[in-house]
This record gives C-alpha cells, sequence and structure tokens, in this order.
C-alpha cells in the first residue's frame, strides 16, 4: 500500500471537523473498552496469563529461524507448499503465479492485513484475476471504491450504519435497508455465488504452528471458511513471519487473549485450525495449499530495539484505548496499521522520513501498554523513535533550535534562574487582570485552541529565598 | 527525615502557590524540607523530545542535587516517572552510574505517593470545602501507580466531597510538545475530559500535575468556562486553595 503518513497532519485536521466520524468513534471507543475490561474480568489471573503469553511469544522470536524451518519441514511433510517473501511487492508476484499457474479465474478473500501492505488486490486485478473481499468489513470497504480500512480488526468501523445502508442501495441497486440482519442478509445474497464460483481463496493467518504445520484463524462471520475450505481449488495464505508459534499449546494461551483484547469475546465466533490440502479420504479442503510467508521489514525488528514490537497479535487493543487514535480514527495515520501499534511499525517498515508524524503524535499517556495483551511498551518504543529521527537531524529546525536553548539553559542554573524571574514576570504581566495569555508568542499550536493560564508573582525559588533569608539559621 | 523538594520548572515559574504547599504538607508531617537552589528541570521534554543526551546530563546534574537527601519529593507525577521509571532506563548501560541513579530513584516519590505510602499521613494541615472531582494525571497513573493515595488523603478532609467523574482515567491531551504540535488533535481530547468534568456537576476539578492542569483550565477559559476551579491535589490537602490564582477561586475557601 503507498504510505500517506506524510499528510497526517492536514488529514487529521479533516477528520477532526468530521462530525459524523467524530460520534462514529466514539461509539467505537466506548463499546471496545468495555468489551475488553469485562472479558478480561472472565481470566482466573488476566496478568497471569498475559505474562505467559510474554513469555511464549519471546521464546518463539528468540529462535525465530529455528521455529519458521519447523514451520516450513511440517507444512511440507502435510502437502502444503511455502513459499518466502521479503519484500510486500514480491510476496504478491508469488500469489500472481500461484494464481496463473492454477488458472484462477476469481479470489475470495478473508481478512488479511498482511495483504493490505503488500496491495495484493491490485496486483491481482492487473494480473486479470478478479477479487472479493468476503469479510463483510472489507467487502463494504471494496464495493465503496476500494476505501482502505482504517481499523485492523474492524475495517469499516469509520462508518455508521446509514452511511453503509446508502452504499449498499447504490451499489446493490435495491430498495435501502436499515435493519441490519437484513443488510447482512443482502450482501450475504451477494456473496454467495461468489464463493461458489471462485477458484481460489486467500486468507491471512493469525498464528503458524510450527510443530503441527497449520494455519490458525480467528474469524467472526464463517467466510474465512467458504474462502479456505469450501469450494476452492487452492487455498494460499498470506501472513508475516513473525506470527510463527512453537506448539498448540502456545496457540491455546494467545486463543485466551486474542479475543478477549480485540472485541471483548471470550472467543471468536470461528476458530480455524487449517493443516495441508485435502488428504486422500477427507471431506473437504483445498487441491492445493500454499503459504507466503512475507518479510517486509519483520527481520530488521529482530535483536534490536524494537523487537518487543514483533510480539504483537494484532488485536488493536491500542488503538482502541488510544485518546489520538479515538479522534482522528485509522486512515489519518496513512498506512496500514494506524494507532500505537502502527506508529512504531510504520516508521520500521516503511522508513522514518516519510512518517515523521506517527512518533510524535502521542501523548505518550500509556493506556496503550497497560492494555497490550502482549505487554509492548509501546511509548517507549515510540520514544525511541523519536530519538532516532532527533539523531538524523529529521525534526524541523524550529523544533530542533528550541530543544537545544533548552538544554543549554537548562544545564546552567546561573543562566536559567534570571531567566526564569524575567520569564515569570513577563507571563505575568501578558496575563493582564485576569491572568490568562489569550495569544502565547511562538505557541499557536495551543493558543488557537486554549488560553494560558498566567503566573502570578514571583518564582517558587524567590519566595523560598526569602523565607530562607529570615528564617533562623537551623 | 530530610527531604529535598524538586519544585519542578512548571511549578517553580506558573504555580509556585502549588510548591508553597507541598512544602507545607512536608512540614505539618514533619519533614524537614531542603529545596537545592541549583535545580532546574528533570530532562522530560528532552527525553520525550528524543534528545536523550540533555536527557542524560539532566539526570546527572538531578542525581547531584538531591542524592543526598533521605527522601526526593515532587508535586508532579510525571517528573516522578521520569525520575523512577526513565532515570534508570537511561543509565542501565552505566556501570559507574546505575546503582547510584537506582538507589536515587528508590527514594523519590510523587508528593501523595509519599504522604500517603511513606508518612501514612493522618491529618491534613489546613481546611478546604467543596465539591470536587479528580482527574488522574497519565504518567503518575500508570507509571508510578498513584491512584488510590489523592483519594485516600483527600478522604481525610471531610468537608471534600469527591463525585468521581467518567473516565477518570484517560488522558487529558496535554501530553507535554504534543499540545503545541498537534493543538487541535489535544484540544479536541480535553474538550472530552471537560465534558466528563462538567457531568461530574462538581465545581472543581483536582489533579496532580501542572501540565495537565494548564490544559484543562486553558481550554475551561477559551471556551467559556469562567467558574470551573482546576486545582492541584497539594492545594486542596494544604488547605492554600483559596490563594490560587484561579479566576473563581477569590474568596470561596477563605
Amino acid at each position: 500500500m503507498q504510505v500517506q503518513s506524510m499528510h497526517f497532519k492536514a488529514r487529521s485536521g479533516q477528520k477532526l471537523a468530521d462530525l459524523r466520524l467524530q460520534q462514529n468513534l466514539k461509539v467505537l471507543s466506548q463499546r471496545w473498552t468495555v468489551g475488553r475490561t469485562n472479558a478480561i474480568a472472565e481470566l482466573d489471573d488476566f496478568e497471569a496469563t498475559r505474562d505467559q503469553a510474554v513469555e511464549r511469544r519471546n521464546r518463539a522470536l528468540a529462535n525465530l529461524d529455528v521455529w519458521l524451518e519447523r514451520f516450513e519441514a511440517q507444512a511440507i511433510a502435510r502437502g502444503a507448499t511455502v513459499l518466502w517473501a521479503e519484500t510486500p511487492e514480491e510476496a504478491s508476484r508469488l500469489v500472481v503465479e500461484i494464481a496463473r499457474r492454477h488458472e484462477v479465474a476469481k479470489v475470495t478473500k478473508s481478512k488479511s492485513m498482511v495483504s493490505e501492505e503488500m496491495a495484493l488486490n491490485r496486483h491481482l486485478e492487473a494480473a486479470g484475476v478478479k477479487v472479493v473481499e468476503t469479510d463483510l468489513g472489507e467487502y463494504i470497504l471494496q464495493i465503496n471504491d476500494n476505501e482502505p480500512p482504517s481499523h485492523i480488526v474492524a475495517p469499516v468501523v469509520h462508518k455508521s450504519k446509514d452511511e453503509v445502508s446508502d452504499l449498499f442501495a447504490r451499489v446493490h441497486k435495491r430498495p435501502r435497508l436499515t435493519d441490519i440482519p437484513q443488510m447482512t442478509r443482502e450482501a450475504r445474497e451477494f456473496l454467495r455465488p461468489q464463493f461458489l464460483s471462485a477458484d481460489m481463496g486467500v486468507s491471512g493467518g493469525n498464528f503458524l504452528i510450527a510443530e503441527t504445520g497449520s494455519v490458525a484463524v480467528f474469524t467472526n462471520e464463517g467466510n474465512e471458511g467458504m474462502c479456505t475450505v469450501l469450494p476452492p481449488k487452492v487455498h494460499v495464505v498470506v501472513t508475516g513471519i513473525e506470527k510463527v508459534i512453537p506448539t498448540l499449546e502456545d496457540l491455546a494461551t494467545m486463543a485466551r487473549l486474542l479475543p478477549r483484547s480485540a472485541t471483548g469475546q471470550s472467543i471468536s465466533n470461528y476458530f480455524s485450525i487449517l493443516t495441508g490440502p485435502r488428504a486422500p479420504g477427507e471431506q473437504d479442503g483445498p487441491e492445493h495449499m500454499y503459504f507466503v510467508l512475507v518479510d517486509g521489514g519483520r527481520s530488521g525488528l529482530l535483536g534490536g530495539e524494537f523487537q518487543d514490537m514483533l510480539r504483537c497479535i494484532r488485536c488493536g487493543a491500542c488503538m482502541n484505548h488510544c485518546p489520538v487514535y479515538q479522534k482522528i480514527g485509522g486512515h489519518t495515520y496513512g498506512w496500514v496499521y494506524p494507532g500505537p501499534m502502527g506508529s512504531v511499525l510504520t516508521p520500521s517498515y516503511v522508513g522514518l522520513e516519510k512518517t515523521l508524524d506517527l512518533p510524535q503524535a502521542a501523548t505518550l499517556c500509556g493506556e496503550c501498554h497497560v492494555v497490550c495483551p502482549m505487554k509492548i511498551p509501546l511509548p517507549d518504543l515510540l520514544r525511541k523513535l523519536r530519538e532516532r529521527q532527533f539523531e538524523r537531524g529529521l525534526r524541523p529546525w524550529r523544533e530542533r533550535l528550541g530543544l537545544a536553548a533548552w538544554a543549554f539553559v537548562a544545564r546552567r542554573p546561573a543562566i536559567y534562574r534570571p531567566l526564569v524571574r524575567i520569564g515569570a514576570r513577563v507571563l505575568g504581566w501578558m496575563g493582564g487582570d485576569a491572568h490568562r495569555i489569550a495569544q502565547l508568542p511562538g505557541g499557536s499550536g495551543w493558543s488557537l485552541y486554549r488560553d494560558m493560564p498566567a503566573p502570578v508573582g514571583p518564582t517558587f525559588k524567590e519566595r523560598w529565598a526569602k523565607r530562607e533569608a529570615k528564617a533562623p539559621p537551623r | 527525615m530530610k527531604v529535598g523538594l524538586f519544585i519542578t520548572c512548571l511549578v517553580d515559574v506558573m504555580r509556585p502557590e502549588i510548591a508553597e504547599a507541598s512544602v507545607r504538607l512536608l512540614e505539618s508531617a514533619g519533614c524537614t524540607v531542603e529545596v537545592p537552589m541549583s535545580q532546574t528541570c528533570c530532562g522530560q521534554p528532552g527525553y520525550n523530545s528524543g534528545d536523550s543526551v540533555a536527557a542524560r546530563d539532566l539526570a546527572r546534574k538531578f542525581l547531584g542535587e538531591f542524592e543526598g537527601f533521605d527522601y526526593v519529593v515532587m508535586p508532579s507525577g510525571s517528573c516522578g516517572g521520569m525520575v523512577r521509571q526513565h532515570y534508570p532506563a537511561l543509565f542501565a548501560d552505566d556501570p559507574d552510574l546505575s546503582n547510584r541513579i537506582d538507589a536515587l530513584a528508590q527514594k523519590t516519590f510523587e508528593l501523595t505517593a509519599f504522604l500517603h505510602d511513606v508518612l501514612g499521613v493522618s491529618a491534613l494541615p489546613g481546611r478546604f470545602a467543596g465539591e470536587i472531582t479528580y482527574h488522574d494525571s497519565c504518567s503518575g497513573l500508570r507509571e508510578l501507580g498513584v491512584q488510590a493515595q489523592p483519594r485516600a488523603l483527600l478522604a481525610l478532609n471531610p468537608s471534600v466531597r469527591l463525585t468521581e467523574m467518567k473516565d477518570a482515567r484517560a488522558c487529558c491531551g496535554f501530553g507535554g510538545t504534543f499540545a503545541i504540535k498537534y493543538g487541535d488533535i489535544s484540544s479536541a481530547i480535553v474538550d472530552e475530559k471537560i465534558g466528563h468534568i462538567h457531568a461530574s456537576g462538581a465545581s472543581c476539578v483536582v489533579l496532580g500535575d501542572l501540565g495537565c492542569m494548564l490544559n484543562i483550565e486553558g481550554r475551561l477559559r477559551r471556551t467559556g468556562d469562567n467558574t470551573t476551579r482546576v486545582l492541584h491535589i497539594a492545594q486542596v490537602l494544604a488547605g492554600t486553595a483559596s490563594d490560587a490564582a484561579s479566576p473563581s477561586a477569590t474568596d470561596e475557601a477563605r
């Protein structure tokens, strides 16, 4: 997907002014934060489960190469083909080749964020293959002129029901419906023939299990089974190389945390473990099964300051709880992954230069770290990205100058004290009788929206010095 | 017990009365308070802006000024988080300093955590009456676990009626330089907070960090609310709140 993160500021302004979006985001943040809170309360010991999950993910990442090779050997032994892609583009080429090899005319897709990294739909369409998104949210986006998803779990969360009603009426050319069960029934009527006529299904994968060569998929709509098991000749799994875990026991731990953290469900409506193509004597499954495993910058994080990020299981809890995401929505972030996890991943995968706003546009409030089931220290990672921006001179000159001046003065008490004394007087004078400053020089980002409460009287150090001078010697 | 007071740079300039209230609370609890006059800033602005060299320099300076005290106390959760959480991380690979920094971090406390957890304060030096709601500032809450302490201390004053607002633990949108770099997003977040403050029915919001205070008060005044008071927890506990520069603070508690 093309990176649009450089337009962050302009886009965030538009999103803040979009009242309908603001309403939709408010509903989301309420529903999902409450949902998660209730769901994790069901676990006897959420914290211990979380610690265990972190340990299991760390173990997998510590020897990622070993587990990937183990996975490959097991998957091949079960009749699947495993292909490796260094870049998302290469991954798309591989999928297109698979489609050609099997003379595929139509692909049905179950949800996959990695396929968004790959811009897979575009590449398949360019090769003359029709692609149909079958996750309801992704389907809505596809028929809305291929709009990008705004959330990694609920891709269409930025839209209200009314907007979807209008869209369905326009695209399906049917009377406008407003009842959700009726609307989903209509979508099903359009999707069902697609499932039955597709030659190939593409899905993502939440986890790869090394000991069995399987992929585990958590979904809620049943479309994944229709894409991968029911009719197609070929099933292609596209996912990132960091998704491998050693054992089914590891998967059990992840399963306790993922749906709870994501949607507040104890378990997702559907949960599949898919292993190899249809074997002789089996009743269902595809004739051919492929895994396309994408690096796309992931191996670059191994062994470095950002390795913790690879634990991410894509639950979306960080964005659901992020005060910034809750106000600007996912599109503002300008690439595949929004919110705090996206603000770490996007600069890491597509480059620091194109994504200057992402690590900065965070209050570092820490709630993402608190809710992350994998305990990824997102605020620390954002801060590390800020450090890299600073070290590479990527910040605007005014900011660098301001910071240099602050650092110079703060290191030197002999200069700091008189300056602060003068500063307090100037600010006090600027505040006037109301003790507030409406225009802060050089601080329009503040003053456009807020007054600055002004100080009254001398600094604390001055007051303290006076008190000490009066006090009898101790 | 010798306590070094870290004023914090913002309090020193913008709200010196908060440091005075802190001194009152500490002295009335029996502490000997000293204020190293060479103190400036804990380094947080540099640290959060990517200048870890400046942050480390200021941490060393802070260490020199404060390691001689039994305890170091400050009326701020975010500066407290800087010293307790981030200083040790900044010096983790420095064998010469990491032990000293860790020891400093161990004895550094946010004001209410110190009063409650270390001193076990059971009486307050001053009076304050009114209906308040409490905003949990992010760093104090999530880096230091300050949540029960301010409430327990407020409960010592029977004339304070605390009504919890919705989402008291949600960020107010300040975020340091974030509030200036992304003023529009920041003010959209603080509007959410202000809505909850108003809905609580309290006439006064109390909190523990000056950043949130300037942000919330600044937005309240800009949007025409000249009556809701914004006070630091130290002012309320010390009973010096009537001296605050809040426009409506004039005589209410005098």
